[in-house]
């Protein structure tokens, strides 16, 4: 592969458990423990995993919303952690983000114009007012809203619209890699599906790259490219969508497609329960963060050693002892 | 609120028939459905208009000494009654508003500035200037306020008062001194909402979008933290009005020729017996004023909260 537009390497990501009088790090919660991935430039990976394993927490570090703990992450070759001031706001120019909840990602009191517009004023895109405006109203119609709309405050729009304002939000400055912070997961089955072409007509027009992240899994096949899993802050398996889906080679990715409906109610279909609950972050078991609930797991090895990742099939890569 | 399913290309249009609310237009309206707040406007719009213009209409002075006419009960040339020394009430009453409510709006500013800036300060900053701030809130918030209000005007008022005369310096001081010592609910207040909106995803959109610190806190946490800060503020004047009050009557505020209407009770008191209207005029500004500046502040937290229920 040539460069990769955004490559991230052992990126761990540790938010200290104060407790006690005086305060001090008792614990530390493992949010983000040593992912690592590349993105091409046009491309979509899928992030997939259950509530609490660090996929947002990934994507908030990769964008410096949140600062890591260590690790690498590449932007075009830059070094994202390393940049400070000017720098780390110009490259804000071309990784935006996009939000799961359409009702607190927008400024209630600020117009949609302003909203819109905030990006163009803070990195002096437009010269004047009107060709703000005009900008302003452009944005807006790529996103299928009206211009007219930009007077108006957010509270006067339904979920899905407030969506697309916050993509035309993210659109204002061009970038080339939007983090879709699981888009859809607030809005009505119906307008899920508006939201996601209007992402992949947006994608084709300005060759956009996304990061998807998202738990619903038939969303995920539907628009990347290729997926990754995410168990416990650490990736586990990742594969072009179609192979993914076809043949799963980590049991948990197995289980978790397992458990995605069919829309077929005479198929029955072999349901992997996976045994007890999600390990605490806090104190995550040893070796291969999943050995607790795996049906395969091995004693002596998936519990003390920690499984590589192994790139088992062309552009297939598992961290499983037991698979590949 | 446009409920209907966008269409691909363009959104809805059933929000077009809806007229324009910002969240200005909104929190007035749901104002308006607390009665009680909206009677307590009209009547304080009343005092304020009274004591602007009030010494231009009513123009009997407020010193004219008049010794045959010494504590007399209201009557068509005094509708208010005179004092001890023939003076008109009225006209006292209606320049000591001014004193008043000026002390109070000038005091709630200092208040809020006070502690809007402390409380922003800690509320960005977190970590050990948070301590810091919130250490000296709660001092503040423990000391005991009358007599070190007393001790401060007595060490200060004469300095004061040499530099810019007898009752510019009074009104100064008294302002710092009142404003001084009401800041902490706000300051409180004001880190409490920046605690939780700086978590909102509107602001780290604005974070991804390389805002300053500066623009965050201006354009996108403080507005959003107004609300709760404007009802404090209206709790704030009525109990600079108090404050003042309180000083005067124990003699410490302006000078004695300076009628506000705390001095004016301080000075009725000895004759409550047989000139009770000398007290009761004043003190009845007092009570309507801080009353319906109360109820003012009640229909705003009303406005200003989206969870609380309004009839429509």
């Amino acid at each position: 592969m040539a460069q990769p537009l955004l490559s991230v390497r052992n990126l761990v990501k540790r938010f200290p458990v104060r407790g006690g009088i005086l305060r001090r790090v008792v614990d530390q919660v493992h949010a983000v423990d040593g992912v690592g991935f590349d993105l091409a430039a046009g491309e979509t990976l899928g992030l997939v995993g259950e509530s609490g394993c660090g996929k947002s927490t990934t994507g908030r570090c990769i964008l410096r919303l949140i600062e890591p703990t260590s690790g690498e992450v590449r932007f075009e070759g830059r070094d994202v952690r390393a940049l400070t001031g000017n720098e780390l706001s110009a490259i804000r120019r071309d990784m935006q983000i996009i939000f799961q909840d359409p009702f607190a990602s927008l400024n209630p009191r600020m117009t949609v114009g302003a909203i819109i517009g905030e990006a163009l004023e803070i990195h002096r895109l437009a010269k004047t007012r009107r060709e703000r405006e005009a900008k302003v109203a452009d944005l807006l119609e790529t996103v299928g809203l009206r211009p007219d709309h930009m007077s108006r405050f957010p509270h006067e729009f339904s979920g899905g619209q407030r969506q697309r304002i916050g993509i035309a939000r993210a659109l204002a400055v061009s970038p080339k890699l939007i983090i879709c912070d699981e888009p859809v997961s607030a809005l009505d089955v119906s307008i899920q599906a508006q939201v996601i072409n209007l992402l992949e007509d947006l994608q084709e027009k300005f060759g956009l790259s996304y990061l998807f992240i998202a738990h619903d899994l038939s969303v995920v096949e539907h628009i990347s490219d290729r997926v990754a899993v995410m168990y416990l802050g650490r990736i586990v398996e990742i594969a072009a969508s179609r192979d993914l889906y076809a043949e799963p080679l980590h049991p948990y990715t197995e289980a978790l497609l397992s458990a995605v409906p069919i829309p077929d109610p005479t198929l029955k279909r072999d349901r992997i329960r996976l045994q007890g609950d999600l390990p605490s972050p806090m104190n995550p078991p040893s070796g291969c963060h999943f050995h607790t609930r795996c049906p395969i797991a091995e004693k002596d090895l998936c519990d003390t050693r920690v499984p590589e990742f192994r790139e088992v099939r062309p552009a297939h890569w598992v961290a499983c002892h037991k698979r590949g | 609120m446009a409920g209907s399913i966008p269409a691909s290309a363009t959104a809805s249009v059933t929000a077009a028939a809806v007229p324009r609310v910002g969240p200005w237009q909104e929190a007035w309206r749901r104002f308006r459905k607390h009665r009680l707040a909206v009677v307590s406007l009209v009547i304080l719009s009343l005092l304020v208009l009274a004591v602007l213009v009030g010494p231009f209409a009513w123009r009997l002075p407020i010193d004219e000494i008049d010794f045959t006419a010494r504590l007399e009960g209201p009557s068509w040339a005094h509708p208010m009654g005179t004092d001890d020394l023939g003076q008109d009430i009225l006209a006292r009453v209606l320049y000591g508003g001014r004193i008043s409510l000026a002390v109070g709006f000038a005091a709630m500013m200092v208040a809020i500035f006070v502690g809007v800036l402390v409380g922003a300060v800690a509320g960005m900053a977190g970590g050990r200037i948070d301590a810091g701030l919130m250490w000296l809130t709660d001092l503040f918030l423990s000391l005991p306020q009358l007599p070190l209000l007393l001790l401060i005007i007595y060490l200060f008022r004469d300095a004061l008062t040499q530099v810019v005369g007898p009752e510019l310096g009074v009104f100064i001081l008294i302002v710092i001194i009142i404003g001084g010592f009401n800041w902490m609910q706000v300051a409180r207040l004001v880190r409490a909402q920046f605690f939780s909106l700086r978590e909102k995803e509107f602001v780290e959109a604005a974070r991804a979008l390389g805002a300053s610190r500066m623009r965050l806190v201006l354009r996108h946490i403080l507005p959003n933290a107004m609300g709760p800060v404007i009802v404090a503020a209206t709790i704030d004047i009525a109990a600079a009005i108090i404050a003042e009050s309180t000083l005067s009557f124990l003699g410490l505020g302006f000078p004695p020729d300076v009628p506000t209407w705390g001095r004016l009770l301080f000075d009725a008191k000895d004759n409550l017996d047989f000139a009770p209207h000398w007290a009761i005029f004043p003190g009845a500004m007092i009570f309507l004023t801080v009353l319906s500046i109360n109820f003012i502040g009640d229909g705003l937290r009303d406005a200003f909260d989206p969870r609380r229920v309004v009839a429509s």
